[in-house]
């Protein structure tokens, strides 16, 4: 190849982003070419003197300080209103007072939410989701006498859509109760039986509630509280709880 | 089902990639040289930096992860240059250079090495005037290829031009550095 294609190339060559077969090829033609051997040389200390070069202006330190303050992660400033403090402590008290019950609850609602969608997840992620594995309402239910302190009934599912897939004995807040699931359209669901009376006060969420994208329905019948939690439609849900209702005051 | 977590932990990618001041506060001091090698001016060039940071920690949470976060700064601050009066003004006359882009270059063959001879002699001052003097796309275009040792790729993507361009620009913003320089050694 002539000397003057390879010119073309040097730039590319020497700003390291000739493909590897040209660059071979040059490295070659370079080592018995004296004359665009100078072409590459005097591109090599242009680069070397324009890094040099280019590297001229550094930021005041005073402006760096200026940025830097500027980017950090602000701090709550406490002491920017500290004249207010006086006033806002006793209208703070009062609010206190009237959301500490609010907010307690709010937090035993939200604890018992992570719980049960804890227990929803890490079941259906086991080797072994359910310990009674039966479509049967009959097989089901019979499983769980003397492993749980109350006995329930189960609806009949015919052309509900929903499918019982099995049972385990589960744990809330160190009372024992029945873990059931269904499945609906490939979504699995959970239901959570509990005697009301053993659970602490307060473990009640709301009738209808979301949490990390799972909805979660709940319901009291016969002494039992029920909780039907999964990631398919709020509807699924109401409608496997108002089954579950029906069958708990037939 | 437990896909549904997988989702929902896409959110948190930022958070395990560091957050912007991580990310941005190491490339402060090129990115004040870079503003001021455009503006020429101190003061416009601590507001140039300034709106940029602002600017990207406001759009932080759209920057895709894989992409480059180096040359989307340069690229921010670069455009907030352009929109800038100074930047306007820069850039008025630029229009028929820019076209010049895709026209062939003419390769010199005559040797260069008494030039970079004295060059190496550290006449930085030299190169400096040079670089001042040429219109702010070849400016630029040599910063972020010889001091800030971008390559094409990342070049590309601050300028937001196609490889092709950063090529040929490059190579005739180096012509154009050579053309500038050579009287001014001649006339050492």
């Amino acid at each position: 190849m002539a000397c003057d294609s390879w010119v073309g190339k040097l730039d590319a060559y020497l700003d390291g982003e000739l493909p590897a077969a040209d660059t071979s090829a040059l490295d070659a033609h370079l080592r018995g070419c004296s004359t665009c051997a100078a072409q590459a040389l005097a591109r090599v200390q242009m680069k070397r003197a324009l890094k040099t070069a280019g590297q001229r202006f550094t930021p005041s330190a005073e402006f760096k300080a200026r940025m830097r303050t500027q980017l950090a992660p602000k701090p709550a400033s406490a002491w920017k209103f500290a004249w207010a403090f006086p006033a806002a402590a006793l209208a703070l008290l009062m609010l206190t007072v009237l959301l500490t019950g609010l907010s307690d609850r709010r937090s035993r609602e939200r604890t018992l939410v992570s719980e049960l969608t804890d227990l929803h997840v890490s079941t259906l992620a086991s080797a072994t989701p359910v310990d009674v594995i039966s479509t049967d309402r009959h097989t089901v239910k019979p499983w769980f006498q003397g492993k749980v302190p109350f006995t329930f009934n189960l609806p009949e599912l015919q052309n509900t859509g929903f499918q019982l897939v099995g049972g385990r004995v589960t744990y809330l807040a160190q009372v024992p109760g029945a873990h059931l699931i269904y499945q609906i359209r490939k979504h699995e669901i959970s239901v959570f039986i509990f005697p009301e009376k053993a659970l602490p006060s307060g473990l009640s969420p709301r009738p209808s509630e979301e949490h990390l994208a799972f909805h979660i329905n709940t319901f009291s019948a016969g002494g039992l509280r029920y909780y039907v939690l999964g990631d398919t439609t709020p509807s699924d849900l109401d409608a496997l709880a108002d089954l579950l209702r029906s069958a708990a005051s037939s | 089902m437990l896909r549904r977590f997988t989702l929902l932990g896409v959110s948190a990618e930022h958070l395990q990639s560091g957050s912007f001041e991580e990310l941005a506060l190491p490339l402060f001091d090129q990115l004040y040289n870079f503003a001021h090698w455009l503006t020429h001016d101190r003061a416009e060039a601590e507001d140039l930096v300034q709106e940029t940071y602002t600017k990207a920690l406001r759009g932080f949470s759209s920057f895709r992860q894989g992409t480059n976060f180096r040359a989307w700064m340069y690229r921010i601050l670069r455009n907030t240059f352009l929109s800038s009066r100074t930047g306007l003004k820069a850039t008025a006359t630029l229009q028929l250079d820019l076209e010049a882009d895709a026209a062939p270059l003419p390769e010199t063959t005559d040797t260069v090495t008494p030039e970079s001879i004295l060059i190496e002699r550290s006449n930085h001052h030299l190169l400096q005037e040079a670089l001042d003097e040429m219109p702010v796309h070849f400016r630029e275009i040599l910063l972020l290829c010889e001091v800030e040792e971008m390559s094409y790729q990342e070049i590309s993507e601050t300028l937001t031009v196609p490889i092709g361009t950063v090529m040929s620009r490059l190579s005739r913003a180096r012509a154009a550095l050579r053309a500038i320089v050579r009287p001014k050694l001649q006339r050492i």
